[in-house]
């Protein structure tokens, strides 16, 4: 995704003379190409600057919650078109400790007002996104992961904040996932298909705004929603639909979130057994999913 | 009397009216930085309040948002806003309120109230002028005690290393914060070889002092190849014999007697 990401903001970087990179002290070679090219547009450090369109990244919890009011205040209560690119979001470096783990990011950046948060499923998807939020004019934060995800999408895709798309139909679940955890869905699909129990996928990669018109649909339509993401059950995108659910007097029964846990993880290991750990792996997902259906 | 003199004292006692109007403190923190801010406003910023938004105007960001109230006064007086319009300083509904909102009134240039952000904000905008080829100017006003902040000192870092001459930071040293004097809560001092360790320019100058102010903020500040810090050494509550140096005037405001006092020590006809 970080590739797809210093890709996309060169070519963009060609064409449009607003965009300004600041990053703070990471993407030694990220960036060559964009510094050799534009040596007046990459700052390796994190100020705003006015008249352009800054985008800033590092490592997630660094851009995120050690700069939070200055998001707060100064991008957010000002409306500035700043676009921030938080890379390893949830648990991509889990090996590196909780230091690096990102398991808040969203609930944080999607309570300012003001703030569009989104979390692109693959490298294709990044590059969307970016283009997306540069063209809106607004602030943004995009949650992206680090290197070597699954490619989901042959080509760019279509990305629009408020608008999610049906990656895949199915009839007896629906299961709502985001960003890096998308791969994650589908393979829980798969495997719940092998069970006999048919599931829709849903890219939710626009997390603020949510698509209201989808979820309507959904909640009308779906006996059991799962939503799944590499984010703390608390504020994230799953509190994101529990609330729109109560708000919009849907049956709140007929969900189940998967999520982190309320705690920091102290057991050392790679991404996908931290997700383990979570309770964020396919078995556990499709366990869940299964005595859900069964009543259990 | 010159002339900024005779305006710093209007501005003083319009100050000391607001506070009691409004019943907010600050007025401490706001009444030293006055003749700072009229040098800046009156001499230094090239600027015209029929167009505040005009992209080659110099820009001031006021950084020490809790003592508004003297941007506001100056503001109205150099005909940004009518002058009338302070009453509703901290008015409920009003347009004043009592730590700045983005574009609340025209001449703000940004909002602050939360310490340590303006210095940031101020090299964005001088980094911006930069690159567009611009020739203005920021000031940044800032506090004493905001430079306990961390964020002042990573801003601090960076205008050297990208030499943004055009960004010219004044400190209203008034030598207290809210609960006491700034160098027996932190080791403010020496401020000065701290900021020169870091690459600027260094002036110390005394804050009260308008001619000095006005000759510094325009001649010494623009021929060097670094940003420039002018350390104001000021009076907390500077103009009035009792509100001057006592610290209980950054919560208090006056009683109707005591603007009365002002106002006849100020020699407001």
């Amino acid at each position: 995704m970080r590739n797809a990401f210093a890709q996309e903001i060169l070519e963009i970087a060609r064409r449009d003379s607003r965009l300004i990179v600041l990053s703070a002290d990471i993407g030694n070679r990220l960036f060559d190409k964009l510094k050799s090219e534009f040596p007046s547009r990459f700052y390796n450090t994190g100020v705003a600057v006015s008249g352009f369109c800054p985008i800033c990244y590092t490592i997630t919890p660094f851009i995120t919650y050690r700069c939070y009011e200055q998001i707060r205040i100064d991008i957010c209560y000002h409306e500035m078109p700043v676009v921030i690119v938080g890379t390893g979001a949830g648990l991509s470096y889990a090996s590196l400790g909780a230091t690096h783990h990102s398991c808040e990011d969203i609930a944080i950046m999607r309570v300012l007002p003001g703030m569009h948060v989104a979390a692109p499923a693959d490298a294709q998807e990044v590059k969307a996104c970016l283009r997306a939020a540069i063209n809106l004019g607004k602030p943004v934060y995009i949650r992206i992961g680090k290197k070597g995800e699954p490619v989901l999408y042959e080509d760019v895709p279509d990305f629009e904040f408020g608008r999610w798309s049906i990656l895949q139909e199915g009839s007896n679940v629906c299961l709502l996932s985001t960003g890096n955890m998308i791969a994650n869905a589908l393979e829980s699909a798969k495997r719940l298909k092998e069970k006999g129990v048919d599931a829709s996928v849903v890219n939710c990669a626009s997390i603020k705004p949510l698509d209201e018109d989808m979820l309507r649909e959904i909640f009308n339509r779906f006996n059991l929603v799962a939503t799944i993401e590499e984010h703390s059950l608390i504020g994230g995108f799953g509190s994101a639909v529990t609330e729109w659910a109560v708000d919009h007097r849907m049956s709140a029964n007929n969900l189940i979130r998967f999520g982190t846990k309320d705690v920091f993880l102290h057991q050392l290991g790679e991404q996908q057994y931290a997700r383990k750990q979570h309770g964020l792996d396919s078995d556990t997902i499709v366990g869940k999913i299964l005595n859900c259906l069964a009543g259990v | 009397m010159t002339s900024l003199e005779k305006i710093a004292r209007e501005i003083r006692y319009k100050l000391v009216e607001m506070s009691h109007k409004a019943r907010t403190g600050h007025l401490g923190g706001s009444l030293s930085c006055v003749d700072i801010l009229v040098c800046a406003y009156w001499h230094a910023l090239k600027i015209d309040p029929e167009k505040p938004s005009d992209p080659d105007r110099d820009r001031l960001i006021f950084s020490k948002g809790h003592a508004i109230s003297a941007l506001y006064a100056c503001l109205a007086k150099r005909g940004y806003f009518p002058e009338k319009d302070l009453d509703q300083f901290n008015e409920e509904g009003g347009r004043l309120p009592e730590h700045p909102s983005p574009s609340c009134v025209s001449g703000v240039e940004w909002a602050t109230g939360s310490l340590g952000h303006g210095l940031g904000v101020g090299i964005g905008m001088a980094l911006a002028a930069r690159l567009l080829k611009k020739l203005y100017h920021v000031y940044v006003v800032m506090s004493d005690g905001e430079c306990q902040e961390g964020s002042v000192w990573e801003a601090a870092m960076f205008a050297p290393m990208h030499g943004l001459n055009n960004l010219k930071v004044i400190v209203d040293f008034n030598k207290w914060q809210a609960t006491g004097r700034s160098c027996e809560i932190m080791a403010m001092q020496p401020l000065g070889e701290k900021f020169r360790a870091f690459g600027w320019r260094v002036k110390e100058i005394d804050g009260h002092d308008l001619e000095a102010l006005c000759v510094t903020m325009i001649d010494w500040m623009d021929d060097d190849p670094r940003p420039s810090v002018l350390i104001a050494h000021t009076i907390k509550g500077a103009g009035i014999s009792f509100i001057q140096d006592d610290n209980n005037w950054h919560y208090r405001s006056p009683s109707l007697e005591e603007v009365a006092k002002a106002r006849a020590e100020l020699e407001i006809k």
